[in-house]
């Protein structure tokens, strides 16, 4: 069976400035992949090749069969098939905890308002949110809003999901909400690509762990034998600084 | 003449005066609104060449007087056989003055969005005119508000230039009372009264906008 997300030596330049190098990798349908790797290893840029929020010049990732870097590929129509979680949060200010839920599902897929905002509002509670359906982003917590980003995006019935340092910007007595609601996730069989520092979660929970170094990734492997015994130095030592604490 | 026969002779006078300005205004705002959301989006998504020469004409528009512009339109292009009546020309000239202000206001504020936000729309599917106009937009224009209401304002007094091209909006029908009663400062007082008073209605519209546009920035 093809890979549900398959990288085929990506490379990508900022001007002069390579930040990926021959990245190769595949995430399978069901598959849980932790991306890791000191800050400036480009596993954000990589992730974002993904769906296309970064464009990338050479080789080629692959989407449920789609070509993304393929100029005559519908990339708004990729992109509503492939969830997107961010460091940041990135909900709409303007627009209710409801509106977020449903603004896309009406506009990009063009289901009836009634039938998003039912959508909208069992995502809602099933993040354990349904009392702040009325509320505004900015009267959430950070974890709230973060976990308010995941049903937005699981709202478009993702094939997939990306998850970009999905804890990084939360105070940490918030992470473990937003990770719970992911870890519940992995479980019901969805396909994930996480960028994240959560090595907890990633032995909890991921299938398989890629670490990457200056735009390259210097291993990809299961996640027993990344604990267990990485092959290369660069990992052991980002491993023993990081599961120091 | 006594203070009665002055305002019965005046007020009416300096009304039509006033409702020629509240046409030109209105005119030049909505129309200006409309051409300076255009030229900022050109601006904005780089349409080649357009761009361009949207930003010729910005830099063309808030580098030359209103005054000079007014004589353009009006006595210099029927030279090449364009001729308008006076107050499409006087609505012509406020509109592409103040749309060249309004369109820098909102290319600024437009950038002011974060970039997360723009990824965050692109992400769910939304393509860049969706994402502009669900996501962008919206937060853009509560950040442009007050700009935009301090080129509106200055439209509102702008409007007096028009009365050099023979318009009888409220400047030129004051003069033309003055020239009648010879009463010059209770008169321009009231004119200037007039101006002030659609100011401060119009401080008013942007105040019920402000507050719409925080109801969602509530803590």
């Amino acid at each position: 069976m093809s890979p549900m997300i398959s990288i085929d030596n990506v490379s990508k330049w900022y001007g002069d400035f390579q930040v990926l190098t021959d990245c190769t990798t595949a995430v399978a349908k069901g598959e849980v992949v932790v991306v890791c790797g000191p800050s400036g290893s480009g596993k954000s840029t990589l992730i974002k090749c993904v769906n296309a929020l970064e464009p990338f010049q050479k080789g080629s990732i692959i989407v449920d069969g789609i070509s993304v870097g393929d100029p005559k590929t519908d990339l708004p129509k990729l992109r509503s098939r492939v969830g997107m979680v961010f460091q940041h949060f990135e909900l709409f200010p303007h627009l209710s905890i409801t509106d977020n839920l449903t603004i896309a599902q009406v506009k990009v897929l063009g289901r009836q308002p009634d039938e998003a905002r039912d959508k909208g509002l069992k995502l809602l509670d099933r993040v354990g949110l349904a009392a702040h359906a009325a509320k505004y982003p900015g009267q959430l917590s950070g974890g709230q809003q973060q976990r308010v980003a995941i049903a937005r995006a699981l709202a478009m019935d993702p094939i997939a999901m990306l998850f970009d340092e999905p804890t990084s910007a939360l105070d940490p007595e918030m992470i473990n909400e937003v990770l719970d609601v992911m870890t519940q996730l992995a479980h019901e069989g969805m396909t994930m690509m996480c960028v994240t520092h959560e090595m907890g979660f990633a032995r909890r929970v991921a299938d398989r762990v890629i670490f990457m170094d200056r735009g390259m990734i210097i291993e990809d492997c299961a996640k027993d034998d990344f604990f267990g015994s990485p092959r290369s130095e660069r990992a052991q030592q980002f491993l023993s600084k990081i599961l120091q604490h | 003449m006594n203070w009665w026969e002055l305002f019965a002779t005046a007020g009416p006078v300096l009304l039509t005066g006033a409702l020629y300005t509240l046409l030109f205004a209105v005119a030049a705002m909505v129309l200006g609104l409309a051409l300076g959301f255009a030229v900022a989006l050109v601006r904005v998504a780089r349409v080649p060449l357009v761009s361009h020469l949207a930003a010729f004409y910005v830099s063309a528009m808030r580098g030359t007087p209103l005054l000079v512009q007014i004589f353009v339109i009006y006595y210099g292009l029927p030279g090449v056989g364009i001729e308008f009546e006076p107050v499409t020309a006087g609505i012509l000239a406020l509109t592409l003055n103040v749309a060249a202000y309004l369109s820098e206001s909102m290319r600024g504020a437009i950038a002011g969005v974060e970039k997360g936000q723009w990824d965050a729309a692109l992400s769910l599917g939304f393509t860049w005119w969706q994402s502009m106009r669900y996501v962008v937009a919206p937060q853009a224009l509560r950040l442009a508000v007050p700009s935009l209401s301090n080129s509106l304002i200055s439209l509102i007094k702008d409007t007096s230039l028009v009365s050099v091209i023979t318009v009888t909006e409220l400047m030129l029908a004051t003069k033309e009372v003055i020239a009648q009663t010879f009463q010059p400062l209770p008169l321009y007082l009231a004119a200037a009264a007039i101006y002030w008073a659609l100011s401060a209605s119009f401080e008013r519209v942007q105040k019920r906008v402000e507050a719409r546009l925080e109801r969602a920035h509530r803590r």
